[in-house]
């Protein structure tokens, strides 16, 4: 018995010295999910965030010298678990926590208020509250890139553009089937807005979560026979869609998913259901970009890489962590430009580097991800930044580009963010920054 | 030696009827009280208090509720979560439509609503039993979130379907920080267990039993089968409504509805079936070990790729949690079938006799 005390007392001291950090590092927290039912959607972006991490560490010795490190936290995309692995992560390293991806909607909402009395901003790249855009009413939330509603507004503009003009979308008739939450339900109100403006039918079917029983679901598209199918799932109800939309005849070329129903891992299951099926993306899969091919000379050439196969490297998820990783990274740049250069910086200090965060195409050039994604400019109104999408196609083996990059309808959603932001405010008593004084 | 009732006399039907007859009980009982309420505030850390101690109070608080219904009434529930939702999408409400009336009656009157949709989810009860009674309230989870879904009122019209809690303003003083939240999810869980386990030992509480044991005799002696059946729902309800207002108050602050799904009714019957059926210190041990264990694996498995020196992939140990976790629960299960509380009771038992047993 004493000698297990020992060995176990040796191990405590061993693992609380492993964890003194060293001071000049920049932590930033991994809370993904590595199980359940959407493990693909985490596995991949968290294990493409931190490749491009490693790989910034190993070929530059970090930003400025400082290094980055993080540290994984399994949140299962449940909110109290997201909230616990907040909690946990907060503290770590020298500054605590730099920056949140909270990789899901639910536990993004569940930290909003967290984050502000805690100074830790939080990026929901391409999810989360669409109206926390109005980064005067929601300073220390980002959802960068494109939310639901910009998203949605390049959508209906795709199809237009496959109807031959706008103008020809009127009498057409949309179905949209979403996921029965709030991630899924999130784009309703943009819909039934441009369906008054464009003159389009639009028809919402909700699909419980997780989505693997859809059968009453699309015999009711057969009976619609609408003319395209907005699909907004997540994980297993996407290949579920696309089975069920064979089964009932419906041709998949129709089928639009959002980025979030758009990835290898919601294609293959369905196999050869999936043929044509297509999908927006604000990140395009791929290792011929100069950024992938550095993350694989630097990292997986060392035996380094986070992705345990192999051949999910490059795939849509892992590109997106990609993407996350020079996001968060430039932005830890920014800071430094203004707060101290090979400084750690503090939470507050990034919220000022994302919100002056300018990724152009100069700067992607450099970055070596041109294509890879979009230009990027936020700013204290706009938390956004950027706003356009490009549409992919699966051809039964791998994506294909069918389209340029789509910007989104900013005339139709502006006004609906700031109208919901305002709706906010007011039930949460908060009183918008003036961004004029901003500085 | 020292845990014995010898000497002890008990001279007023009072203290005879004290629910804790042995002063070393009593004793430990205010010891704990004071650490929870004096110490744990003062030393415990934000991570404690808000992402550990707050919600294993809200749990065990629904847990509680449950064991009302089930582990003392009898009558098995699956709609643990939906009730929970009714507590948090009308305390909402009521801050949002009525804010002069406050938070406590606001909570109080969510948890009224809670109770009257647990009426109305118990009236099957009154002609079915057992699984087919579980199936029954099944359809209080699945209605209950599709009307949450459904009706634009109940989250004002939020355009996503969440409601996010206002601030906790109580006679002008606000609780913000984790440790004042926590104190008061203590303060309301302290009271209403202190509520529940007189409740469960007075008339009520006998009544409910009897139906529990066997409901042919326990009508023939005149318990009223329908009060008695709806009152056990309407409690239980009231409290899974109170800690649904907590969960969305005081721990996650924004909520949506599927964070009330079949699942979270679920935890809560496996909270209680390994804390102890029918018993109030149970709950707790069952919320404690359903809500902390995960967390501490989680913990425990970070330490020990540190302490090993090696690089366990995240994948695997995320998914060996899993499987520890499923496996002691079905060790607990074989070793002692009803539970923690009953282990707690055999400790006690063994520390009167100790150290001579004979």
């Amino acid at each position: 018995m004493k000698r297990i005390i020992a060995a176990g007392t040796v191990a405590l001291a061993t693992a609380f010295a492993g964890t003194a950090a060293a001071q000049n590092e920049q932590f930033i927290p991994a809370n993904f999910y590595w199980v359940g039912p959407y493990a693909p959607g985490g596995s991949g972006f968290g294990g493409g965030m931190i490749d491009y991490f490693a790989m910034l560490n190993e070929r530059d010795g970090g930003i400025n010298g400082v290094k980055l490190t993080w540290e994984k936290c399994e949140t299962e995309y449940r909110n109290d678990r997201g909230v616990e692995c907040y909690e946990r992560s907060k503290k770590k390293g020298p500054t605590g926590a730099t920056v949140i991806h909270p990789l899901s909607t639910g536990i993004t909402y569940s930290l909003i208020d967290k984050s502000i009395a805690d100074k830790i901003p939080l990026i929901s790249m391409g999810y989360g509250r669409a109206d926390s855009s109005d980064g005067r009413v929601f300073p220390y939330v980002f959802p960068l890139i494109t939310n639901y509603w910009s998203q949605n507004t390049a959508k209906i503009k795709f199809i237009g553009m496959k109807e031959g003009g706008m103008d020809k979308l009127k009498g057409k008739k949309i179905v949209n089937i979403y996921h029965d939450s709030a991630y899924g339900k999130e784009t309703i109100p943009v819909l039934d807005v441009q369906a008054k403006k464009y003159g389009f039918q639009i028809t919402h079917i909700a699909v419980p979560h997780p989505g693997n029983e859809q059968q009453s679901q699309w015999l009711q598209v057969r009976q619609i026979r609408p003319d395209w199918v907005i699909l907004r799932g997540w994980g297993v109800m996407n290949p579920t869609a696309l089975k069920a939309a064979a089964k009932v005849g419906f041709p998949r070329t129709k089928i639009v998913g959002v980025w979030w129903s758009g990835a290898e891992e919601d294609v293959i299951p369905a196999g050869d259901a999936a043929k044509g099926y297509i999908a927006a993306g604000f990140n395009l899969p791929g290792t011929n970009f100069p950024v992938m091919q550095d993350i694989l000379k630097h990292v997986y050439k060392k035996g380094k890489g986070d992705m345990e196969d192999s051949s999910r490297i490059g795939s849509i998820y892992h590109t997106r962590g990609v993407v996350a990783g020079i996001v968060t990274a430039e932005a830890i740049r920014t800071a430094q430009n203004r707060f101290g250069k090979g400084k750690p910086i503090t939470g507050e200090q990034m919220r000022w580097g994302i919100e002056n965060l300018n990724i152009d195409d100069k700067r992607l050039k450099q970055l070596g991800a041109v294509g890879l994604m979009n230009a990027l400019k936020v700013s204290c109104m706009d938390h956004e930044g950027g706003g356009a999408v490009k549409f992919i196609q699966w051809d039964g083996r791998k994506w294909n580009v069918i389209s340029d990059w789509i910007a989104s309808d900013q005339s139709i959603v502006r006004p609906m963010i700031e109208a919901s932001a305002a709706q906010y405010a007011k039930e949460k008593g908060i009183t918008p920054r003036d961004c004029s004084r901003e500085k | 030696m020292l845990y014995r009732e010898a000497g002890q006399f008990k001279s007023s039907y009072a203290e005879d009827q004290g629910i804790f007859p042995l002063r070393q009980d009593r004793i430990a009982f205010w010891v704990l009280m004071a650490v929870a309420f004096v110490v744990v505030p003062l030393i415990g850390d934000q991570y404690w208090l808000s992402a550990i101690l707050t919600p294993f109070l809200i749990f065990a608080l629904a847990a509680l509720g449950l064991n009302i219904l089930t582990g003392y009434a009898g009558q098995l529930s699956l709609g643990t979560a939906a009730f929970m939702a009714v507590g948090a999408f009308m305390a909402y409400n009521f801050v949002l439509r009525m804010p002069w009336l406050g938070i406590i009656p606001s909570f109080i009157l969510a948890g009224l609503c809670a109770a009257a949709v647990g009426i109305v989810f118990g009236l099957p009860s009154l002609r079915i039993k057992g699984f087919y009674l579980a199936v029954a309230t099944l359809a209080a989870q699945f209605f209950v979130l599709w009307a949450l879904q459904r009706f634009g009122w109940f989250t004002n019209y939020s355009s996503s379907g969440v409601i996010t809690a206002q601030e906790i303003v109580i006679l002008g003083y606000a609780f913000k920080t984790p440790a004042q939240k926590y104190l008061l999810t203590l303060a309301i869980v302290a009271l209403m267990a202190l509520a529940a386990k007189n409740l469960m030992r007075s008339e009520t509480g006998r009544a409910f039993m009897a139906v529990r044991d066997m409901d042919v005799a326990a009508s023939v002696i005149g318990i009223p089968m329908m009060k008695t059946k709806l009152l056990a729902f309407a409690i239980s309800s009231f409290y899974c409504g109170v800690a649904g207002a907590l969960h969305a108050y005081a721990y996650l602050g924004t909520v949506e509805p599927e964070a009330y799904s079949l699942d979270l009714s679920f935890r809560i019957l496996f909270m209680i079936i390994i804390g102890g059926v029918g018993s109030i210190m149970g709950s707790f041990l069952g919320a404690g070990f359903i809500t902390l264990f995960p967390i501490f694996l989680n913990l425990a498995s970070g330490w020990v790729s540190h302490a090993l020196g090696v690089e366990i992939s995240h994948a695997t140990v995320s998914n060996l949690e899993l499987i520890i976790f499923g496996g002691l629960i079905i060790f607990f299960l074989i070793v002692e079938p009803h539970g923690f509380a009953r282990l707690w009771q055999i400790a006690k038992e063994k520390l009167r006799l100790w150290p001579f047993p004979h």
